[in-house]
């Protein structure tokens, strides 16, 4: 089973990067861009096939190893989701 | 006294402080290798700076996972002194031992210049021989070092007398909250620190104001 984790900075953490990023499309000339924040995407492949335990399995990783859950937020998704 | 320095796959301030701490202590510290499951009761350790694992996923996120630091957490938690330098920090933060985040540069730039710190707290196991407010230069060399946490912990920091050094008046390289340069636990023996008191420790570097940080922990635990 395949997963995809998305992790981003929580709101009202500063992201210089994120900040670049807007900058540098203005500068561009892309107009309306309101915001950019910039994240992560990690996608793991997992021999588990049920989705519950695969699912555990995972938030376990998120808070373990894969995001810092003083600054960052991550969603879980399993493929074959919405 | 036994002292141990730990070593990751990318740190590069290892032999530095090693030499520091031989100066103070008249003794080599064992130098501990990441994939060590086993440590040495050690008084002192030291988590050098450096860029363990590449910097790979965060700063310090993978070593923090490495087999010896569980040995280091331990130990840190039975009462040895633990100083986490730069990239160390960057560890201690993330196994847990200190809170908050080293995140990147808010100026998006590796930063590497002398800073004028003011030593907050000489009451840590490291600063006793500093004065209080005392300031001093030691040089950073990091590209996250904009130390961050939420308004609780840093109201918490405050109040228990946690912040170890700040950066001093308008010399903040980073970005970082309230000014931190450096802060401990509420028992003042695990500091984590992003400026480097190893690269001014002997007068040929510029300087001997870092030097105080191992002769001072040295006096303590002797």
């Amino acid at each position: 089973m395949k997963a995809t984790i998305h992790i981003t900075l929580k709101n009202g953490v500063l992201d210089p990067q994120g900040k670049a990023i807007e900058n540098a499309l203005g500068q561009l000339g892309f107009g309306g861009v309101d915001e950019v924040r910039q994240g992560k995407l990690i996608e793991v492949n997992l021999t588990e096939s049920d989705p519950k335990r695969a699912e555990a399995a995972l938030t376990d990783m998120c808070e373990k190893l894969l995001a810092n859950t003083v600054i960052e937020n991550y969603q879980i998704h399993l493929d074959g989701e919405a | 006294m036994q002292a141990s320095v730990i070593v990751f796959p990318g740190s590069n301030c290892d032999r530095d402080v090693a030499v520091c701490i031989e100066a103070a202590m008249g003794k080599a510290p064992l130098m501990a290798w990441h994939g060590d499951s086993e440590l040495p009761k050690s008084d002192l350790i030291v988590l050098p700076g450096g860029f363990s694992y590449g910097d790979y996923l965060r700063c310090g996120s993978m070593a923090a996972n490495s087999p010896i630091m569980r040995e280091v957490v331990a130990q840190a938690k039975k009462g040895a002194a633990v100083l986490g330098i730069c990239n160390g920090f960057q560890v201690l933060t993330e196994c847990g031992l200190l809170p908050g985040v080293l995140m990147q540069n808010k100026g998006l730039n590796f930063v590497c210049r002398n800073t004028r710190l003011t030593v907050t707290n000489n009451k840590t196991a490291f600063t006793a021989q500093y004065e209080a407010g005392e300031e001093i230069t030691v040089p950073v060399a990091h590209n996250e070092g904009n130390y961050f946490a939420d308004d609780d912990t840093l109201k918490r920091l405050q109040d228990e007398d946690c912040i170890a050094f700040t950066y001093a008046d308008g010399d903040n390289p980073n970005g970082a909250c309230l000014d931190i340069a450096g802060i401990c636990d509420p028992s003042g023996r695990i500091v984590g620190m992003m400026p480097h008191p190893e690269r001014r420790a002997e007068t040929a570097l510029g300087g001997e104001d870092g030097k105080r940080m191992f002769s001072g922990i040295v006096e303590a635990l002797s």
